[in-house]
């Protein structure tokens, strides 16, 4: 029998979504909630409801923020965000084009600088990021030439011995 | 007194102020960072985001590499502070996955470290009363609301940290420093983080919020503990008329009376100088203040 989607979550994320009584108070507290179409409570529903195309290929999971309102105040303490992180490795685990291309664009660039640095260099992913995205490339170039003036985006990465295990991580984390 | 310290990735480039006065303020106070030989980076949300045994890893290595230090672990930015704890918690709660994390990062947890963010160290270690003491240049007539966004104070049972409604530490750090800190009801909103460079348009709208209860309590500027919130408070801000921020340990370095405090005003993108210099906190040679 295929898996379900309730059952990937909740491997995934650890959380058992049928103690989820719809008392919507992760929705009422989430910060993003008015640029998503569904919110994480119907998203809560409309996982155990099986609905996997609309949820997978939704904006709602690449813009949830992680801040953890959702999970702080769930009276039956499911980690709401770790639902969301589900989902979304789910998503890419399953090829699907994200709901905001430019946040997973964001997050692959991320951590394909940390795969190759073992730590992040800003200048490298916002200039990749500029070049790839859909975001406007004259937008925060000035904040980004301020940035640069206050010494904030050094041009060259910072050399560490970390740089060749934590390429073994994420060969071992896939 | 001495501590691992891990800086971050932000420390060299968009936290570089967070740093610099992090490290002059507690050289100042007689305590000892040594910095993590080799650390690497957390994976912050995009880890968390993509791969669930990444986001483990990659903490858990700088974990394995403070437990061979055998020191606290002092963490400034709160996001890497709040993956270094949920890496420990997770190993520390299901030992499946502690295995499955040990093999990826090639480390073996022993549960020793103790993980705390730097308000906590300087409540906790240096306490408010020697806080006080240090106290040149009482940062008088300063008003302040504390922002703490949120990756420092939830999950609480993850981070363990002050309040996750009304924290304390900060506001009480700062008030030991001469600051009035006002009270607010939106110390641990969202700034929006992590979506700030793919959706400015949400972050624009939070952080407009933020400024405009800020302004309502009656405060000239923010003071935060986290470089994502910081950024975004600074960058992200419309209009004319814009509210600074600052990290709480430059505020400590200004009334310390470090000489340094001159060279972070200059990182930021809203330029707190015109504030101080009304308030007559920079400029003029400090005040002595009687040792009590």
């Amino acid at each position: 029998m295929e898996k379900t989607l309730t059952c990937e979550v909740q491997s995934l994320s650890g959380e058992n979504l049928e103690l989820c009584y719809h008392c919507h108070k992760c929705t009422a507290g989430c910060p993003v909630v008015n640029s998503m179409v569904y919110g994480p409570d119907r998203i809560l529903r409309m996982i155990t409801l099986e609905q996997q195309d609309e949820i997978l290929r939704s904006r709602d999971i690449w813009l949830c923020a992680g801040c953890y309102t959702c999970a702080t105040y769930c009276p039956n303490d499911i980690d709401i965000s770790a639902v969301m992180d589900a989902l979304r490795q789910i998503a890419v685990a399953r090829g699907l084009p994200a709901g905001e291309r430019d946040a997973l664009l964001f997050h692959r660039l991320f951590l394909g600088v940390v795969q190759r640095l073992g730590r992040s260099h800003e200048a490298a992913m916002l200039g990749l990021f500029k070049l790839l995205s859909r975001v406007p490339i004259y937008k925060d170039m000035d904040s980004g030439a301020r940035l640069f003036l206050r010494g904030k985006v050094p041009i060259l990465p910072e050399s560490t011995r970390s740089a060749a295990d934590v390429q073994q991580i994420f060969k071992r984390s896939h | 007194m001495e501590y691992s310290y891990y800086p971050g990735c932000s420390a060299h480039s968009t936290g570089l102020e967070f740093s610099l006065s992090t490290e002059a303020t507690f050289r100042h106070l007689g305590l000892t960072l040594k910095e993590l030989p080799d650390w690497n980076c957390c994976g912050a949300t995009s880890a968390h985001s993509l791969s669930h045994t990444l986001s483990l890893a990659l903490p858990a290595r700088n974990l394995g590499l403070a437990q061979e230090a055998k020191r606290d672990l002092v963490i400034p930015c709160a996001a890497c502070y709040n993956r270094m704890r949920t890496a420990d918690h997770a190993m520390r709660r299901d030992e499946k996955v502690r295995r499955e994390i040990e093999a990826a990062a090639d480390m073996t947890y022993t549960g020793e470290v103790a993980i705390r963010p730097l308000l906590a160290v300087v409540a906790e270690d240096v306490g408010l009363p020697a806080v006080q003491r240090n106290v040149v240049r009482p940062l008088s007539g300063l008003k302040l609301v504390a922002y703490y966004g949120c990756l420092l104070v939830r999950p609480p049972a993850v981070v363990q940290f002050d309040n996750p409604d009304d924290p304390q530490v900060m506001p009480a750090i700062v008030r030991a420093l001469g600051a009035e800190v006002l009270p607010w009801s939106h110390a641990t909103d969202c700034c929006g983080g992590g979506v700030s460079l793919t959706r400015a348009d949400i972050v624009a709208t939070l952080v407009g919020k933020l400024a405009d209860r800020a302004r309502e309590a009656g405060a000239h500027a923010f003071v935060a503990a986290c470089t994502l919130c910081q950024m975004n408070l600074e960058m992200r801000q419309q209009g004319k008329d814009k509210l600074p921020s600052f990290y709480f340990t430059e505020l400590m370095g200004l009334a310390f009376g470090l000489p340094d405090a001159q060279k972070w005003w200059t990182k930021h993108l809203i330029d707190p100088r015109p504030l101080l210099r009304s308030l007559g906190l920079v400029g003029s040679p400090a005040r002595t203040v009687a040792v009590a």
